[in-house]
């Protein structure tokens, strides 16, 4: 009991990441229906920065941790923003009404080169981050086994809920989030009613850029280590997660998200640890043969 | 107002339209009536910049148009009912009619006085007001799309077949709309294959035939030439007895 609901934490902080990512892929597919196979690499690129980030700020000797989370967000945010902008415009963009088969090979081509981007600067080795954030709570001590939950988890489970809440108000309730709806259903019509349609789908790489530049930084926290293959895993288990929610389905991202990060955390408890992966991917291919349009993807009815 | 002169325009390797040149003066509605496959949508898709015309001119208030990115014509105050209403199905009737807004003043005064002014037109839409676009009949979403197109507050309205589809009484009330809201001030260019209620309704009426004008005239004027007769209206298209 005390170990699975340890598992149980572990679980939910992982999908808190997971669907982070998860929301990126899910948002672009919506909006211009293609997988943005570079978009593990964008977080990954997050996830370097954070690090860049905050060895800078130590070594400029800034000790505050709240000052120092916020600086190293903004600056995450700002930049891995920018890489996913670049991204639309450089790889995508130039292929708009090309066939479907086009932009998916350039986003695999876009992975490819960021992940040796990133190599060729910074180096194949790990690079270690100390903890941040030390420390948590003692949940529940029994049998001789102790339930924590440490102050990072917390944060990340928290940041996540409250940026999943912000970002589904955006959705809801903005101009841009209605825009962005608008493109998804019909971007010929959306244009017709004075709709920037570029402009929407460069935000949307900026926003699900954003969202992976967070979970990137909480990724740095947690593990303390990145290098530059943790976009391509990390980018496989969302996309897992998008498309087990129902790929192009918001709240599908989210729950599909927990979901694995559930299924991961108690496979490598229960089972195996080195098969966590063959868990994760093993659900992939479940979804895909029996239910294509995931837990939350389905169609619905629509009169003509 | 609208001045369009050796308009051509493709569709891939297809010239849908071959040298248009069309004229909507201010306050006027203008009804373009012609076969399936003439170029009639084209012609109003071109208008809007989807597709970009390959050549001609077309002026909207003095200054050329072609070329420009659709959002851009239409923020300069055109407005289009499509074909086929393209209602947005996953939005609510409220979500569909700010959508309309985007390209015109998006305040939330203008937003307020702008949905006021849509639901005096059609009640059953502040009825509906909650429910997704996809769920309504197809004569409520006529309705909602003209609505829409409206919620910018845009000076020229294109209509691309209002009627299609809709019972008679229907047609009716949105033919009727379309008189009131140019009454109000707003000009109207309407694609039609109801000839006979196109032109009752128009000011001036251009009959279009594989990709170009073939004639043009008054409403009645046309309504009373024999060929547009022949054609248009004592083929399939009769006035409904009592009409």
């Amino acid at each position: 009991m005390e170990y699975f609901l340890q598992q149980l934490i572990n679980g939910v902080t992982l999908g808190a990441i997971y669907g982070l990512i998860a929301l990126g892929y899910t948002m672009v597919y919506g909006i211009i229906g293609m997988i943005n196979f570079a978009h593990g690499e964008v977080y990954m690129i997050g996830a370097f920065i954070a690090v860049t980030a905050f060895t800078a700020l130590g070594v400029a000797g800034v000790t505050f941790v709240p000052l120092a989370l916020a600086v190293v967000l903004l600056v995450a945010v700002t930049f891995t923003a920018a890489y996913g902008w670049t991204v639309e415009r450089v790889a995508y963009r130039p292929l708009r009404g090309a066939p479907r088969l086009a932009p998916l090979i350039s986003a695999i081509g876009m992975s490819i080169f960021l992940q040796n981007y990133v190599q060729l600067l910074q180096g194949a080795r790990v690079k270690p981050l100390a903890p941040v954030i030390r420390g948590g709570f003692e949940l529940l001590h029994a049998n001789q086994f102790s339930v924590q939950l440490s102050y990072i988890q917390c944060f990340i489970i928290l940041a996540t809920v409250v940026l999943i809440a912000v970002f589904t108000l955006m959705i809801a309730r903005t101009p841009l989030g209605r825009a962005q709806r608008a493109c998804e259903q019909d971007r010929t019509m959306a244009a017709l009613l004075g709709v920037d349609v570029d402009r929407t789908i460069s935000l949307t790489f900026v926003i699900g850029a954003a969202l992976a530049a967070v979970a990137g930084v909480m990724v740095t926290m947690y593990y303390g280590v990145v290098d530059f293959f943790i976009g391509f895993q990390a980018g496989l288990k969302a996309f897992t997660a998008a498309v087990l929610g129902g790929i192009g389905s918001l709240p599908g991202a989210m729950l599909g998200g927990l979901l694995i990060g559930l299924v991961e955390a108690f496979y490598s408890a229960y089972f195996s640890i080195e098969y966590k992966d063959v868990a994760a991917f093993s659900i992939l291919v479940l979804v895909l043969v029996f239910r294509p349009s995931g837990l939350l993807g389905r169609p619905e009815v629509e009169k003509v | 107002m609208l001045a369009l002169t050796g308009v051509h325009a493709h569709y891939g390797p297809i010239e849908a339209l071959r040298g248009v040149d069309l004229e909507v003066a201010h306050g006027e509605i203008v009804a373009m009536i012609g076969a399936n496959g003439a170029g009639k949508s084209t012609l109003l898709m071109t208008i809007c910049g989807a597709p970009v015309p390959s050549a001609g001119r077309i002026l909207f208030d003095g200054a050329d148009i072609a070329g420009l990115p659709t959002f851009e014509i239409v923020r300069r105050g055109i407005a289009q009912v499509p074909e086929g209403r393209r209602i947005f199905p996953r939005m609510t009737v409220l979500e569909n009619l700010q959508m309309g807004a985007a390209a015109g003043d998006a305040t939330p005064s203008a937003l307020a006085a702008g949905l006021e002014r849509a639901f005096a037109l059609f009640p059953v839409l502040a009825e509906r007001r909650t429910q997704r676009g996809g769920t309504l009949s197809g004569g409520e979403q006529q309705m909602l799309s003209i609505a829409r197109a409206l919620m910018a507050r845009p000076r020229l309205l294109l209509l691309d077949e209002p009627s299609l589809g809709l019972a008679p009484m229907v047609v009716k009330q949105i033919f009727q709309v379309i008189g009131e809201i140019n009454r109000a001030g707003t000009t109207v260019l309407l694609v039609e294959q109801n000839a006979y209620h196109a032109l009752r309704l128009a000011h001036r009426g251009y009959v279009m035939a594989q990709g170009r004008v073939v004639m043009s005239g008054s409403g009645a004027a046309l309504l009373a030439d024999p060929d547009v007769r022949a054609a248009y209206l004592e083929g399939g298209a009769k006035p409904p007895p009592g009409a």
